[in-house]
């Protein structure tokens, strides 16, 4: 997917706007967080679970290499392969390589950012390869030549009429007179035409939720199965992973498992939690007789050590983009990267540069959210400020923002005259704004009063309150 | 330069330091080898009995059906009559597995094997059961191949109650203790927890995506040692 992360304002005026969109994103402020607060309730260790989780993220990320050596060593003892990726070219290529290996004409896909990240199947196709992604939102997405607007609901931006369309223009050996009305129908469709595409694949390509330096496992974690078939039928499993999916031991696994599907959807835990370790053992009747893992780097051993340190401990559960009013608001698409929401504003300035996504770290409104429910604690809301602090720094930010944040710097460090200062404008725009309680527009603040009423202050500010309180809360 | 020592030493590099001497190595390697449970939660960790409701329990709230057995003998019988309350032919595709091969299934239409997607019912037996959650550990090999858990639309797993324990790790740890080798992971293990399901149209909840449409679990209360 192309990065169209500069056009973050304009994409999201649109999407405001998109009444299909607006209509696909209504269920979702209620969907997910609230099934997640009912199973993070209903498990009274989940608030020192999350703390264990965030600790051997930690732990891991501090002996990277120690760990990333010794899964390698597993895997080729249980007699796979590990292949090392710096950025996607490298990882693209070595897919083909071994798509090309095994004369390789169709490929089935499991769901993974990491082949998002990569373009994979943009690639596989330009080399005359069929990919045929098998999660039902990512094949929707694929008929419809889209990227994603989730990272683990990628059709959530979309309504079922979207789906009927697709599926009729793409599936035309079916009877045109047949009935597409309700999901049901769609999912029985789908099912039956993929179905064919799982038996004839010569190559299974899954992502990883996990690697387990213990075993030399590679774990998914999935709800419809498609993963499994994927990386059961064909003779050849792929599986894409980045460097930071990395954990120590099976008992490290489980507490993150314990963690990811309470965060990500609220179920106690995904239908299928699969770990594949080397290829089809001696006595097995089926499975595949190759097993690679593909570890791309892409910019993530930059982080360590720095700033955004802490984002490598993400798993990915969608958690912070659920719950954020940013995303709630516009969908995925407005982002314009291939990781959208909270910790996409972090990663992808992190991977791709700050000149590339310079909206990023501002489509936020650091109401804290992220970071509440994040399950490993990341503090989303300060990395994302010290994207815009970079920002200030290094440059792309407009002149006249530039020089309004100077004058307001230059009032805030001498306080006593800010507080006079305050003082009087608020007390002057109470008493104007006294009779309506709020102002349609504003000096200075067109760009608040052209989509919304600024609310009249009552005449005092927040200090002089304070201080009449005595500093307390009530 | 090859793209792994690039990422290794990008790795350490960003973290300030060399490669791991021997002293913090071995105290790694300690980690590594002898693993340690962290916080396990409390639910799953009453006796057998309460072990066994609650894996019943979690199991039917994800829309698994539970039948409790006397004995592994019962379990054709049992199967039989899911089908026919299923409306379906009395065809099975059955584990190529010790326990189950020793049954009487006469009175079904049984073939052993692994499935190329021509089975509507599968059945097979499971390697453990975890109460926490109510998920089945499926494990992979000669005796319990992999198809037959994910390309038929009717999934029977037959589980021991003796098999049952309360959380994930008292299966690792079983997995370690039965393996008298370092590579003791199986090709695949699967926790299935339900049957397969999607909410990818417009977040509606639909059972039976890619994987099995319903998931039928028998629990043997007698493991036929104690008889």
């Amino acid at each position: 997917m192309k990065l169209n992360a500069h056009n973050f304002k304009e994409n999201a005026a649109k999407a405001l706007k998109d009444e299909d969109l607006q209509a696909s994103l209504a269920k979702l402020g209620t969907g997910f967080p609230l099934k997640r607060l009912a199973a993070a309730a209903r498990l009274p260790e989940f608030e020192a679970l999350r703390d264990q989780a965030r600790d051997i993220k930690d732990h891991t990320l501090r002996h990277l290499d120690f760990y990333l050596e010794k899964f390698e060593c597993k895997v080729q003892e249980t007699g796979g392969h590990v292949h090392w990726a710096r950025d996607i070219e490298d990882g693209r290529k070595i897919v083909y390589d071994i798509c090309e290996s095994v004369g390789a004409k169709t490929v089935t896909k499991g769901k993974s950012m990491i082949g998002e990240e990569m373009a994979i199947n943009e690639y596989l196709e330009e080399k005359g390869l069929i990919p045929v992604e098998t999660d039902l939102g990512e094949y929707i997405i694929q008929l419809r030549n889209e990227p994603p607007s989730h990272i683990i609901a990628p059709a959530i931006h979309l309504r079922k009429s979207h789906v009927e369309e697709a599926f009729r223009k793409t599936h035309t050996e079916l009877p045109p007179e047949r009935n597409l009305d309700e999901p049901e129908d769609l999912l029985k469709e789908a099912r039956a035409m993929l179905r064919k595409k799982f038996i004839a694949a010569d190559v299974g390509i899954t992502g990883a939720n996990f690697m387990i330096a213990e075993t030399g496992s590679t774990v998914i974690v999935t709800n419809e199965g498609n993963g499994d078939l994927t990386q059961t039928l064909p003779r050849v499993h792929i599986v894409l992973c980045s460097i930071e999916k990395m954990v120590p031991n099976l008992e490290d696994c489980a507490t993150l498992l314990r963690v990811l599907a309470r965060s990500a959807t609220g179920q106690e835990q995904s239908v299928y939690t699969t770990f594949s370790t080397g290829p089809k053992q001696m006595d097995d009747p089926d499975g595949p007789d190759q097993f690679h893992v593909v570890i791309l780097d892409n910019g993530r051993s930059r982080m360590l050590g720095h700033d955004t340190h802490d984002m490598l401990r993400c798993i990915r559960c969608s958690a912070c983009i659920n719950h954020c009013p940013v995303y709630q608001s516009v969908g995925g698409h407005a982002y314009g990267s291939i990781y959208p929401g909270p910790m996409g504003s972090v990663l992808t300035p992190a991977i791709y540069g700050l000149e590339q996504s310079c909206d990023l770290p501002n489509a936020s409104t650091m109401c804290g959210k992220c970071e509440e429910v994040c399950p490993v604690r990341i503090p989303i809301p300060q990395m994302l400020r010290s994207w815009r602090e970079k920002q200030w720094e290094d440059g792309p930010v407009p002149i006249l923002q530039r020089l309004a944040m100077s004058v307001w710097a230059f009032w805030a460090v001498r306080p006593k005259a800010y507080h006079f200062g305050a003082k009087i404008k608020m007390r002057l725009l109470g008493l104007l704004g006294r009779k309506n309680g709020h102002f349609k527009s504003l000096l200075f603040s067109k760009a608040w009063t052209k989509s919304r009423d600024f609310p009249a202050p009552e005449g005092k500010t927040f200090q002089q309150l304070w201080s009449e309180k005595g500093g307390r809360r009530s | 330069m090859s793209s792994r020592d690039y990422i290794l030493g990008r790795v350490r590099w960003s973290l300030g330091r060399g490669a791991f001497e021997r002293d913090s190595c071995q105290q790694l390697e300690a980690r590594l080898n002898t693993p340690q449970s962290n916080l396990i939660p409390k639910r799953g960790q009453g006796d057998a009995k309460a072990q066994l409701s609650l894996f019943v329990k979690m199991a039917t709230e994800v829309n698994a059906t539970v039948s409790r057995l006397k004995a592994l003998e019962n379990v054709p019988k049992a199967v039989a009559k899911y089908l026919k309350e299923q409306e379906l032919d009395a065809t099975v595709r059955l584990a190529d597995h010790p326990e189950l091969q020793k049954l009487d299934w006469s009175k079904l239409d049984a073939s052993t094997g692994f499935s190329t997607g021509d089975d509507l019912v599968g059945v097979v037996m499971a390697y453990a059961g975890a109460a926490e959650t109510g998920s089945l550990a499926l494990r992979s090999g000669a005796d319990s191949p992999t198809t037959l858990n994910f390309l038929p639309d009717y999934h029977i797993v037959v589980l021991k109650a003796a098999d049952l324990v309360g959380d994930y790790e008292a299966v690792y740890a079983r997995l370690r203790r039965e393996s008298n080798k370092t590579d003791f992971m199986p090709r695949t293990l699967s926790w299935v927890t339900g049957p397969s399901r999607t909410a990818d149209i417009e977040q509606t909840l639909l059972l039976g995506a890619h994987g099995p449409r319903k998931l039928h679990i028998l629990v043997i209360e007698d493991n036929g040692e104690a008889s």
